[in-house]
Protein backbone atom coordinates (compact mmCIF):
# COMPACT_ATOMS: atom_id res chain seq x y z
CA UNK A 1 0.00 0.00 0.00
CA UNK A 2 1.51 3.50 -0.93
CA UNK A 3 1.92 6.17 1.44
CA UNK A 4 -1.27 9.01 1.40
CA UNK A 5 -0.22 11.89 -0.86
CA UNK A 6 -2.53 14.07 1.50
CA UNK A 7 -3.81 12.80 5.20
CA UNK A 8 -6.30 15.18 6.85
CA UNK A 9 -6.81 14.12 9.80
CA UNK A 10 -9.76 15.73 12.42
CA UNK A 11 -9.16 18.92 10.42
CA UNK A 12 -11.56 21.84 11.34
CA UNK A 13 -11.13 25.35 8.88
CA UNK A 14 -12.91 27.99 9.93
CA UNK A 15 -12.96 31.81 8.40
CA UNK A 16 -13.63 34.20 11.56
CA UNK A 17 -14.13 32.31 13.85
CA UNK A 18 -17.17 30.20 11.95
CA UNK A 19 -16.24 27.07 11.27
CA UNK A 20 -17.01 25.82 7.87
CA UNK A 21 -15.15 22.33 7.72
CA UNK A 22 -15.14 20.12 10.96
CA UNK A 23 -13.31 17.48 12.31
CA UNK A 24 -12.83 16.28 9.02
CA UNK A 25 -11.03 12.68 8.28
CA UNK A 26 -9.68 11.86 4.42
CA UNK A 27 -6.86 10.72 2.59
CA UNK A 28 -5.77 10.65 -0.68
CA UNK A 29 -3.91 8.51 -2.38
CA UNK A 30 -2.02 8.02 -5.63
CA UNK A 31 -3.93 6.78 -8.52
CA UNK A 32 -7.34 8.05 -6.23
CA UNK A 33 -9.76 9.33 -8.52
CA UNK A 34 -12.33 11.48 -5.72
CA UNK A 35 -15.34 13.49 -5.96
CA UNK A 36 -16.05 15.92 -3.07
CA UNK A 37 -20.73 16.87 -2.99
CA UNK A 38 -22.54 18.91 -0.88
CA UNK A 39 -24.46 21.85 -1.08
CA UNK A 40 -23.75 25.48 -1.77
CA UNK A 41 -21.41 26.57 1.41
CA UNK A 42 -20.83 23.17 2.65
CA UNK A 43 -17.24 23.18 2.24
CA UNK A 44 -16.12 22.05 -0.84
CA UNK A 45 -13.90 24.70 -1.84
CA UNK A 46 -12.46 25.32 1.94
CA UNK A 47 -11.34 21.52 2.06
CA UNK A 48 -9.80 21.93 -1.79
CA UNK A 49 -7.57 25.47 -0.41
CA UNK A 50 -7.09 22.85 3.13
CA UNK A 51 -5.30 20.40 1.02
CA UNK A 52 -3.66 23.61 -1.20
CA UNK A 53 -2.36 24.35 2.50
CA UNK A 54 -4.01 28.33 1.03
CA UNK A 55 -6.43 27.55 4.21
CA UNK A 56 -4.78 26.41 7.29
CA UNK A 57 -6.78 24.51 9.50
CA UNK A 58 -7.41 25.52 13.22
CA UNK A 59 -7.43 22.21 14.22
CA UNK A 60 -6.41 19.02 13.51
CA UNK A 61 -4.13 18.59 10.60
CA UNK A 62 -3.11 18.58 6.96
CA UNK A 63 -0.31 16.45 6.08
CA UNK A 64 1.03 16.36 2.31
CA UNK A 65 3.69 13.78 1.44
CA UNK A 66 7.40 15.82 1.10
CA UNK A 67 7.87 17.44 -2.07
CA UNK A 68 3.71 16.82 -3.58
CA UNK A 69 3.44 18.58 -6.46
CA UNK A 70 -0.07 19.53 -6.90
CA UNK A 71 -2.29 21.05 -10.05
CA UNK A 72 -4.99 23.09 -9.42
CA UNK A 73 -7.89 23.96 -11.69
CA UNK A 74 -9.97 27.11 -10.35
CA UNK A 75 -13.87 27.60 -10.44
CA UNK A 76 -13.66 29.27 -14.25
CA UNK A 77 -16.23 31.73 -12.97
CA UNK A 78 -13.49 33.40 -10.77
CA UNK A 79 -11.01 34.10 -13.89
CA UNK A 80 -11.28 37.01 -15.86
CA UNK A 81 -11.94 36.02 -19.57
CA UNK A 82 -11.24 39.55 -20.84
CA UNK A 83 -8.08 39.29 -19.78
CA UNK A 84 -5.76 39.93 -22.54
CA UNK A 85 -3.63 36.48 -22.69
CA UNK A 86 -3.47 33.84 -25.41
CA UNK A 87 -3.91 30.07 -24.35
CA UNK A 88 -0.01 29.57 -24.47
CA UNK A 89 0.41 32.67 -22.47
CA UNK A 90 -2.04 31.26 -20.07
CA UNK A 91 -0.58 27.98 -19.84
CA UNK A 92 2.84 29.22 -19.60
CA UNK A 93 1.90 31.18 -16.38
CA UNK A 94 2.38 27.77 -14.50
CA UNK A 95 6.72 27.74 -15.63
CA UNK A 96 6.54 31.40 -13.07
CA UNK A 97 8.72 30.10 -10.15
CA UNK A 98 12.25 30.43 -10.47
CA UNK A 99 12.08 32.44 -13.59
CA UNK A 100 13.77 36.30 -14.42
CA UNK A 101 13.41 36.15 -18.39
CA UNK A 102 9.81 37.61 -19.88
CA UNK A 103 9.65 35.65 -22.28
CA UNK A 104 9.70 31.71 -23.01
CA UNK A 105 12.35 29.40 -23.76
CA UNK A 106 12.55 27.15 -27.15
CA UNK A 107 12.36 24.13 -24.33
CA UNK A 108 9.33 25.87 -22.47
CA UNK A 109 7.36 27.07 -25.56
CA UNK A 110 7.98 22.87 -26.62
CA UNK A 111 6.26 21.79 -23.34
CA UNK A 112 3.32 23.90 -23.97
CA UNK A 113 2.91 22.35 -27.24
CA UNK A 114 3.56 18.99 -26.09
CA UNK A 115 0.88 19.64 -23.23
CA UNK A 116 -1.60 21.43 -25.51
CA UNK A 117 -1.18 18.26 -27.89
CA UNK A 118 -2.23 15.91 -24.91
CA UNK A 119 -5.35 17.32 -24.00
CA UNK A 120 -6.51 17.88 -27.62
CA UNK A 121 -6.07 21.65 -27.83
CA UNK A 122 -3.33 22.56 -30.08
CA UNK A 123 -4.39 24.22 -32.36
CA UNK A 124 -5.92 27.28 -30.06
CA UNK A 125 -2.27 28.22 -28.73
CA UNK A 126 -2.62 31.55 -30.37
CA UNK A 127 -6.34 32.42 -29.37
CA UNK A 128 -7.39 34.66 -26.85
CA UNK A 129 -9.41 33.21 -23.65
CA UNK A 130 -12.65 35.57 -24.91
CA UNK A 131 -12.55 33.44 -27.81
CA UNK A 132 -13.13 30.14 -26.02
CA UNK A 133 -15.92 27.84 -25.18
CA UNK A 134 -16.69 26.95 -21.60
CA UNK A 135 -15.03 23.16 -22.16
CA UNK A 136 -12.09 24.95 -23.87
CA UNK A 137 -10.76 27.29 -20.96
CA UNK A 138 -11.46 24.28 -18.50
CA UNK A 139 -8.98 22.43 -20.68
CA UNK A 140 -6.82 25.27 -20.92
CA UNK A 141 -6.56 25.58 -16.93
CA UNK A 142 -5.95 21.50 -16.85
CA UNK A 143 -2.93 21.74 -19.41
CA UNK A 144 -1.50 24.98 -16.80
CA UNK A 145 -1.97 22.48 -13.90
CA UNK A 146 -0.57 19.65 -15.48
CA UNK A 147 2.52 21.27 -17.26
CA UNK A 148 3.59 21.55 -13.70
CA UNK A 149 3.53 17.73 -13.94
CA UNK A 150 1.70 16.68 -10.55
CA UNK A 151 0.89 14.24 -8.41
CA UNK A 152 -2.38 14.95 -7.68
CA UNK A 153 -4.66 17.41 -9.51
CA UNK A 154 -7.66 19.67 -7.77
CA UNK A 155 -10.53 21.03 -9.11
CA UNK A 156 -12.87 23.23 -7.97
CA UNK A 157 -16.21 22.77 -9.91
CA UNK A 158 -14.79 21.79 -13.10
CA UNK A 159 -18.19 20.99 -15.05
CA UNK A 160 -20.13 23.88 -13.57
CA UNK A 161 -22.02 26.15 -16.31
CA UNK A 162 -21.09 23.40 -19.31
CA UNK A 163 -22.86 21.57 -21.74
CA UNK A 164 -23.66 17.93 -21.48
CA UNK A 165 -21.25 17.29 -24.25
CA UNK A 166 -18.62 19.56 -22.45
CA UNK A 167 -19.36 17.77 -19.46
CA UNK A 168 -19.16 14.29 -20.68
CA UNK A 169 -15.63 15.59 -22.50
CA UNK A 170 -14.43 16.65 -18.95
CA UNK A 171 -14.78 13.91 -17.61
CA UNK A 172 -13.72 11.73 -19.94
CA UNK A 173 -10.20 13.90 -19.82
CA UNK A 174 -9.89 13.26 -16.11
CA UNK A 175 -10.72 9.53 -16.78
CA UNK A 176 -7.58 9.53 -19.19
CA UNK A 177 -5.39 11.36 -16.73
CA UNK A 178 -6.26 9.17 -13.95
CA UNK A 179 -5.65 5.82 -15.91
CA UNK A 180 -2.48 7.69 -16.30
CA UNK A 181 -1.42 7.46 -12.86
CA UNK A 182 -2.18 11.01 -12.21
CA UNK A 183 -4.43 11.33 -8.60
CA UNK A 184 -7.54 13.82 -9.16
CA UNK A 185 -9.94 15.16 -6.62
CA UNK A 186 -12.92 17.92 -7.47
CA UNK A 187 -15.75 18.91 -6.20
CA UNK A 188 -18.91 18.86 -7.75
CA UNK A 189 -22.75 19.76 -7.32
CA UNK A 190 -24.16 17.48 -10.29
CA UNK A 191 -24.21 14.33 -8.79
CA UNK A 192 -26.05 12.00 -11.60
CA UNK A 193 -23.90 13.89 -14.32
CA UNK A 194 -20.38 13.73 -12.36
CA UNK A 195 -20.29 12.32 -8.68
CA UNK A 196 -22.33 8.81 -9.94
CA UNK A 197 -19.39 8.04 -12.20
CA UNK A 198 -17.01 8.87 -9.53
CA UNK A 199 -14.66 5.81 -8.23
CA UNK A 200 -15.27 7.26 -4.86
CA UNK A 201 -17.25 10.04 -3.17
CA UNK A 202 -17.14 12.30 -0.32
CA UNK A 203 -20.08 13.47 0.79
CA UNK A 204 -19.70 16.79 2.71
CA UNK A 205 -21.88 19.03 4.77
CA UNK A 206 -19.47 21.07 6.87
CA UNK A 207 -18.70 17.63 8.61
CA UNK A 208 -18.24 14.42 6.19
CA UNK A 209 -21.26 12.82 6.38
CA UNK A 210 -20.00 10.02 4.20
CA UNK A 211 -17.47 8.47 2.17
CA UNK A 212 -17.00 5.31 -0.12
CA UNK A 213 -18.11 4.26 -3.61
CA UNK A 214 -21.46 5.71 -5.09
CA UNK A 215 -23.63 3.05 -4.28
CA UNK A 216 -22.68 3.00 -1.15
CA UNK A 217 -22.83 6.40 -0.36
CA UNK A 218 -25.93 7.79 -2.47
CA UNK A 219 -28.47 7.13 -0.80
CA UNK A 220 -31.14 8.60 0.67
CA UNK A 221 -30.31 8.62 4.44
CA UNK A 222 -26.90 10.64 3.64
CA UNK A 223 -28.53 12.38 0.51
CA UNK A 224 -30.82 14.03 3.31
CA UNK A 225 -27.87 14.26 6.07
CA UNK A 226 -26.07 16.14 3.59
CA UNK A 227 -28.35 18.32 1.60
CA UNK A 228 -30.89 18.56 4.10
CA UNK A 229 -33.58 17.51 1.31
CA UNK A 230 -35.25 14.47 0.79
CA UNK A 231 -33.84 12.11 -2.43
CA UNK A 232 -34.59 9.17 -4.04
CA UNK A 233 -32.24 7.23 -5.47
CA UNK A 234 -33.23 4.87 -8.54
CA UNK A 235 -31.11 2.45 -10.05
CA UNK A 236 -30.35 2.66 -14.10
CA UNK A 237 -28.09 0.76 -15.93
CA UNK A 238 -26.12 -0.83 -12.90
CA UNK A 239 -25.66 3.00 -11.83
CA UNK A 240 -27.79 5.49 -9.14
CA UNK A 241 -29.85 7.64 -10.09
CA UNK A 242 -30.46 10.59 -7.65
CA UNK A 243 -34.12 12.15 -7.43
CA UNK A 244 -34.88 15.41 -6.03
CA UNK A 245 -38.15 14.82 -4.15
CA UNK A 246 -38.99 18.31 -2.93
CA UNK A 247 -42.88 18.35 -3.95
CA UNK A 248 -42.69 21.94 -3.06
CA UNK A 249 -40.79 23.64 -5.45
CA UNK A 250 -42.85 21.43 -8.25
CA UNK A 251 -46.18 22.58 -6.79
CA UNK A 252 -44.54 26.61 -6.96
CA UNK A 253 -43.56 25.72 -10.32
CA UNK A 254 -46.80 24.67 -11.71
CA UNK A 255 -49.34 27.32 -9.82
CA UNK A 256 -46.36 29.64 -11.69
CA UNK A 257 -47.20 28.02 -15.17
CA UNK A 258 -51.08 27.55 -14.19
CA UNK A 259 -51.41 31.49 -13.46
CA UNK A 260 -49.21 32.78 -16.34
CA UNK B 1 8.84 77.73 -37.46
CA UNK B 2 10.31 79.93 -34.87
CA UNK B 3 7.24 79.97 -32.77
CA UNK B 4 6.83 76.53 -33.02
CA UNK B 5 10.57 75.86 -31.56
CA UNK B 6 10.06 78.88 -29.31
CA UNK B 7 9.51 76.53 -25.98
CA UNK B 8 12.86 75.01 -26.45
CA UNK B 9 14.93 77.77 -25.72
CA UNK B 10 13.54 77.52 -21.74
CA UNK B 11 15.49 75.42 -19.70
CA UNK B 12 12.46 74.79 -18.00
CA UNK B 13 10.34 73.54 -20.88
CA UNK B 14 13.30 71.42 -21.82
CA UNK B 15 13.42 70.28 -18.32
CA UNK B 16 9.29 69.93 -18.30
CA UNK B 17 8.75 68.20 -21.79
CA UNK B 18 11.31 65.46 -20.60
CA UNK B 19 9.59 64.61 -17.32
CA UNK B 20 6.40 64.80 -19.07
CA UNK B 21 6.81 62.25 -21.64
CA UNK B 22 8.73 60.19 -18.97
CA UNK B 23 5.69 60.01 -16.61
CA UNK B 24 3.15 59.74 -19.07
CA UNK B 25 5.42 56.53 -20.25
CA UNK B 26 5.60 55.52 -16.60
CA UNK B 27 1.81 55.75 -15.88
CA UNK B 28 1.29 54.03 -18.65
CA UNK B 29 3.64 51.23 -17.38
CA UNK B 30 2.19 51.06 -14.16
CA UNK B 31 -1.47 51.60 -14.89
CA UNK B 32 -1.50 48.38 -17.00
CA UNK B 33 -1.59 46.55 -13.55
CA UNK B 34 -3.90 49.17 -12.10
CA UNK B 35 -6.20 48.60 -14.98
CA UNK B 36 -6.39 45.02 -15.22
CA UNK B 37 -6.41 44.42 -11.04
CA UNK B 38 -9.25 46.76 -10.89
CA UNK B 39 -7.18 48.79 -9.05
CA UNK B 40 -8.06 52.50 -10.17
CA UNK B 41 -9.30 54.06 -7.58
CA UNK B 42 -6.35 52.63 -5.45
CA UNK B 43 -4.37 55.01 -7.22
CA UNK B 44 -6.48 58.11 -7.22
CA UNK B 45 -6.56 57.62 -3.40
CA UNK B 46 -2.46 57.49 -2.93
CA UNK B 47 -2.36 60.61 -5.00
CA UNK B 48 -4.44 62.38 -2.35
CA UNK B 49 -2.48 60.95 0.32
CA UNK B 50 0.39 62.12 -0.94
CA UNK B 51 -1.21 65.50 -0.91
CA UNK B 52 -1.11 65.69 2.07
CA UNK B 53 2.46 64.85 2.77
CA UNK B 54 3.38 67.46 -0.36
CA UNK B 55 1.52 70.05 1.62
CA UNK B 56 3.46 69.05 5.15
CA UNK B 57 6.80 69.16 3.16
CA UNK B 58 6.01 72.60 2.30
CA UNK B 59 5.18 74.07 5.16
CA UNK B 60 7.85 72.39 7.20
CA UNK B 61 10.39 72.86 4.39
CA UNK B 62 11.52 69.29 4.22
CA UNK B 63 12.51 67.83 0.70
CA UNK B 64 9.11 66.93 -1.21
CA UNK B 65 10.28 63.65 -2.03
CA UNK B 66 10.61 62.61 1.27
CA UNK B 67 8.22 63.79 3.01
CA UNK B 68 5.69 63.08 0.41
CA UNK B 69 7.25 59.46 -0.02
CA UNK B 70 7.17 58.62 3.99
CA UNK B 71 3.33 60.07 3.80
CA UNK B 72 2.58 57.86 0.98
CA UNK B 73 3.74 54.68 1.92
CA UNK B 74 2.22 55.45 5.78
CA UNK B 75 -1.02 55.80 4.41
CA UNK B 76 -0.52 52.99 2.22
CA UNK B 77 0.60 50.86 5.27
CA UNK B 78 -2.54 52.30 7.18
CA UNK B 79 -5.06 51.06 4.33
CA UNK B 80 -3.52 47.61 4.95
CA UNK B 81 -4.08 47.52 8.12
CA UNK B 82 -7.07 49.03 8.69
CA UNK B 83 -8.58 46.69 5.49
CA UNK B 84 -6.75 43.51 7.27
CA UNK B 85 -8.84 43.79 10.57
CA UNK B 86 -11.36 43.37 8.19
CA UNK B 87 -14.13 45.38 10.23
CA UNK B 88 -14.65 47.96 6.83
CA UNK B 89 -14.22 47.05 3.17
CA UNK B 90 -11.09 48.50 1.43
CA UNK B 91 -12.74 50.86 -0.46
CA UNK B 92 -14.66 52.70 2.80
CA UNK B 93 -10.45 52.52 4.01
CA UNK B 94 -9.17 54.16 1.17
CA UNK B 95 -12.30 56.73 0.95
CA UNK B 96 -11.47 57.93 4.75
CA UNK B 97 -8.13 57.65 5.05
CA UNK B 98 -6.84 59.30 1.92
CA UNK B 99 -9.48 62.00 2.22
CA UNK B 100 -8.63 62.64 4.91
CA UNK B 101 -5.11 63.05 4.36
CA UNK B 102 -6.14 65.17 1.57
CA UNK B 103 -8.43 67.18 3.37
CA UNK B 104 -5.38 67.96 6.39
CA UNK B 105 -3.02 68.72 3.26
CA UNK B 106 -5.96 71.39 2.27
CA UNK B 107 -6.16 72.56 5.64
CA UNK B 108 -2.16 73.14 6.43
CA UNK B 109 -1.80 75.02 2.44
CA UNK B 110 -4.62 76.95 3.77
CA UNK B 111 -3.50 78.03 7.57
CA UNK B 112 0.07 78.92 5.73
CA UNK B 113 -0.65 81.49 3.10
CA UNK B 114 3.36 81.10 1.99
CA UNK B 115 2.44 77.83 0.18
CA UNK B 116 -0.62 78.53 -1.20
CA UNK B 117 0.88 78.91 -4.26
CA UNK B 118 2.69 75.81 -3.89
CA UNK B 119 -1.40 74.10 -3.88
CA UNK B 120 -2.59 74.77 -7.34
CA UNK B 121 0.86 73.43 -9.09
CA UNK B 122 0.52 70.06 -6.25
CA UNK B 123 -3.22 69.53 -7.73
CA UNK B 124 -2.69 70.45 -11.54
CA UNK B 125 1.03 69.64 -11.87
CA UNK B 126 3.55 72.81 -12.90
CA UNK B 127 6.31 72.90 -15.57
CA UNK B 128 7.83 75.98 -13.92
CA UNK B 129 8.17 73.53 -10.53
CA UNK B 130 10.33 71.24 -12.90
CA UNK B 131 14.05 71.15 -11.94
CA UNK B 132 16.91 69.34 -13.71
CA UNK B 133 16.88 67.16 -10.46
CA UNK B 134 13.22 66.25 -10.98
CA UNK B 135 14.55 64.89 -14.61
CA UNK B 136 16.75 62.76 -13.08
CA UNK B 137 13.84 61.40 -10.41
CA UNK B 138 11.49 60.81 -12.88
CA UNK B 139 14.29 59.08 -14.92
CA UNK B 140 15.22 56.86 -12.32
CA UNK B 141 12.00 55.60 -11.22
CA UNK B 142 11.33 55.05 -15.20
CA UNK B 143 14.12 53.00 -15.56
CA UNK B 144 13.55 51.12 -11.56
CA UNK B 145 9.96 50.36 -12.84
CA UNK B 146 10.88 48.83 -16.28
CA UNK B 147 13.26 46.96 -14.55
CA UNK B 148 10.94 45.60 -12.14
CA UNK B 149 8.52 45.23 -14.72
CA UNK B 150 11.22 43.17 -16.81
CA UNK B 151 12.52 40.87 -14.47
CA UNK B 152 9.01 40.41 -12.24
CA UNK B 153 7.27 40.16 -15.86
CA UNK B 154 5.69 36.34 -15.14
CA UNK B 155 5.36 37.10 -11.74
CA UNK B 156 3.04 39.84 -12.05
CA UNK B 157 1.45 38.77 -14.70
CA UNK B 158 0.20 35.58 -13.03
CA UNK B 159 -0.88 37.76 -10.32
CA UNK B 160 -2.26 40.00 -11.84
CA UNK B 161 -4.24 37.66 -13.80
CA UNK B 162 -4.96 34.32 -10.78
CA UNK B 163 -3.85 35.23 -7.62
CA UNK B 164 -4.75 32.30 -6.27
CA UNK B 165 -3.40 29.79 -8.34
CA UNK B 166 -0.38 32.09 -8.49
CA UNK B 167 -0.15 31.65 -4.93
CA UNK B 168 -0.06 27.43 -5.21
CA UNK B 169 1.99 27.62 -8.16
CA UNK B 170 5.00 28.47 -5.76
CA UNK B 171 4.72 32.42 -6.66
CA UNK B 172 5.08 34.70 -3.57
CA UNK B 173 2.10 36.93 -4.54
CA UNK B 174 2.20 38.92 -1.20
CA UNK B 175 5.57 40.09 -2.01
CA UNK B 176 4.57 40.70 -5.74
CA UNK B 177 1.61 42.82 -4.46
CA UNK B 178 3.67 44.57 -2.04
CA UNK B 179 6.41 45.14 -5.17
CA UNK B 180 3.70 46.63 -7.28
CA UNK B 181 2.57 48.75 -4.54
CA UNK B 182 5.67 50.27 -3.87
CA UNK B 183 6.52 50.81 -7.75
CA UNK B 184 2.86 52.37 -7.58
CA UNK B 185 2.97 55.39 -4.94
CA UNK B 186 6.87 56.31 -6.04
CA UNK B 187 5.53 56.82 -9.66
CA UNK B 188 2.72 58.98 -8.35
CA UNK B 189 5.61 60.71 -6.00
CA UNK B 190 7.73 61.31 -8.91
CA UNK B 191 4.95 62.30 -11.81
CA UNK B 192 3.28 64.91 -9.26
CA UNK B 193 4.98 67.78 -9.93
CA UNK B 194 4.10 67.55 -13.72
CA UNK B 195 0.49 65.75 -13.66
CA UNK B 196 -0.71 67.23 -10.48
CA UNK B 197 -2.58 64.96 -7.77
CA UNK B 198 -5.78 65.41 -9.16
CA UNK B 199 -5.35 63.98 -12.37
CA UNK B 200 -2.78 61.41 -12.04
CA UNK B 201 -5.57 58.38 -11.54
CA UNK B 202 -6.49 59.52 -15.38
CA UNK B 203 -2.85 59.34 -16.67
CA UNK B 204 -2.78 55.39 -14.86
CA UNK B 205 -6.01 54.79 -16.59
CA UNK B 206 -6.19 56.76 -20.20
CA UNK B 207 -3.14 54.77 -21.69
CA UNK B 208 -4.16 51.42 -20.46
CA UNK B 209 -7.72 51.38 -21.54
CA UNK B 210 -6.68 52.31 -24.94
CA UNK B 211 -4.02 49.81 -25.23
CA UNK B 212 -6.34 47.47 -24.70
CA UNK B 213 -9.16 48.55 -26.73
CA UNK B 214 -6.05 48.56 -29.61
CA UNK B 215 -5.24 44.61 -28.75
CA UNK B 216 -5.86 41.07 -26.77
CA UNK B 217 -2.22 40.45 -26.11
CA UNK B 218 -0.66 41.72 -22.67
CA UNK B 219 3.04 42.33 -23.57
CA UNK B 220 1.86 44.37 -26.95
CA UNK B 221 -0.68 46.37 -24.29
CA UNK B 222 2.29 47.24 -21.73
CA UNK B 223 4.24 48.63 -24.82
CA UNK B 224 1.05 50.25 -26.19
CA UNK B 225 0.31 51.82 -22.91
CA UNK B 226 4.06 53.48 -22.38
CA UNK B 227 3.54 54.82 -25.89
CA UNK B 228 0.48 56.26 -25.70
CA UNK B 229 1.03 57.80 -22.14
CA UNK B 230 4.75 58.72 -23.15
CA UNK B 231 2.89 60.36 -26.14
CA UNK B 232 0.22 62.53 -24.02
CA UNK B 233 3.13 63.86 -21.98
CA UNK B 234 5.02 64.77 -24.75
CA UNK B 235 2.36 66.90 -26.71
CA UNK B 236 0.30 67.52 -23.57
CA UNK B 237 3.46 69.42 -22.31
CA UNK B 238 3.56 71.23 -25.73
CA UNK B 239 0.34 72.30 -25.67
CA UNK B 240 0.60 73.49 -22.90
CA UNK B 241 2.75 76.11 -23.07
CA UNK B 242 1.65 77.57 -25.90
CA UNK B 243 -2.22 77.38 -25.07
CA UNK B 244 -0.66 78.81 -21.20
CA UNK B 245 -2.80 76.49 -18.85
CA UNK B 246 -2.23 73.84 -16.69
CA UNK B 247 0.59 71.32 -17.80
CA UNK B 248 -1.00 68.04 -16.03
CA UNK B 249 -4.89 69.29 -17.27
CA UNK B 250 -3.55 69.79 -20.94
CA UNK B 251 -2.09 66.13 -20.73
CA UNK B 252 -5.30 64.33 -19.28
CA UNK B 253 -7.08 66.16 -22.34
CA UNK B 254 -4.84 64.73 -24.82
CA UNK B 255 -5.03 61.56 -23.18
CA UNK B 256 -8.78 61.61 -22.99
CA UNK B 257 -9.11 62.60 -27.06
CA UNK B 258 -6.55 59.77 -27.62
CA UNK B 259 -8.98 57.77 -25.67
CA UNK B 260 -12.01 59.05 -28.04
CA UNK B 261 -9.91 58.66 -31.45
CA UNK B 262 -9.42 54.55 -30.18
CA UNK B 263 -12.89 54.10 -29.37
CA UNK B 264 -14.07 55.32 -32.62
CA UNK B 265 -11.50 53.57 -34.10
CA UNK B 266 -12.51 50.21 -32.66
CA UNK B 267 -16.10 51.04 -31.39
CA UNK B 268 -17.90 48.66 -29.34
CA UNK B 269 -15.47 45.95 -29.69
CA UNK B 270 -12.54 47.99 -28.64
CA UNK B 271 -14.91 48.82 -25.56
CA UNK B 272 -15.77 45.46 -24.82
CA UNK B 273 -11.96 44.38 -24.19
CA UNK B 274 -11.37 47.16 -22.15
CA UNK B 275 -13.86 46.40 -19.86
CA UNK B 276 -12.56 44.44 -17.14
CA UNK B 277 -16.18 43.18 -16.34
CA UNK B 278 -18.00 42.86 -19.62
CA UNK B 279 -17.12 39.19 -19.32
CA UNK B 280 -17.83 37.01 -22.36
CA UNK B 281 -20.28 34.87 -22.58
CA UNK B 282 -18.78 31.30 -23.73
CA UNK B 283 -19.40 29.80 -27.13
CA UNK B 284 -21.18 26.67 -26.15
CA UNK B 285 -19.68 23.47 -28.29
CA UNK B 286 -22.13 21.68 -30.68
Amino acid sequence: MSEPLVRIERATCAYGGVPVVVNADLEFSPGDFTGIVGPSGSGKTTLLRAVLGTVHPVAGTVRRLRGLAVGYVPQLETVDWNFPVTVSEAVLMARTKGRVLPWAGPAERREVVVVLERLGIAELGRRHLRELSGGQLQRVFIARALLRQPQLLLLDEPTSGVDVRTRHDVLHLLADLNAEGLAVVLTTHDLNGIAAHLPHLVCLNTEVIGEGAPADVLTPEILQRTYGAPMEVLQHGGMPVVVDRSEPNDNVIRLRRGTA
Amino acid sequence: METLLEPFQFAFFRHGIVVATLAGGLCGLVGVYVVLRGMSYIGHGLSHAIFGGAAASAVVNVNFYLGAGIWGLASALMIGRVTRRRVIGSDAAIGVITTASFALGLVLFGSFGAARKSVDAVLFGSILGVTAGDVWVVLAVSLGAAAIVFFRYRALLFTTFDPEVADVSGVNTARTDALLMLVLAVSILATMKVIGVVLIAAMLVIPPVSARMLTNSFARMLWLSVVIGAACGLVGMYLSYHLDVSSGATIVLVGAVVFGLTFAMNGPRGLGRADRHTVAAPVMEP
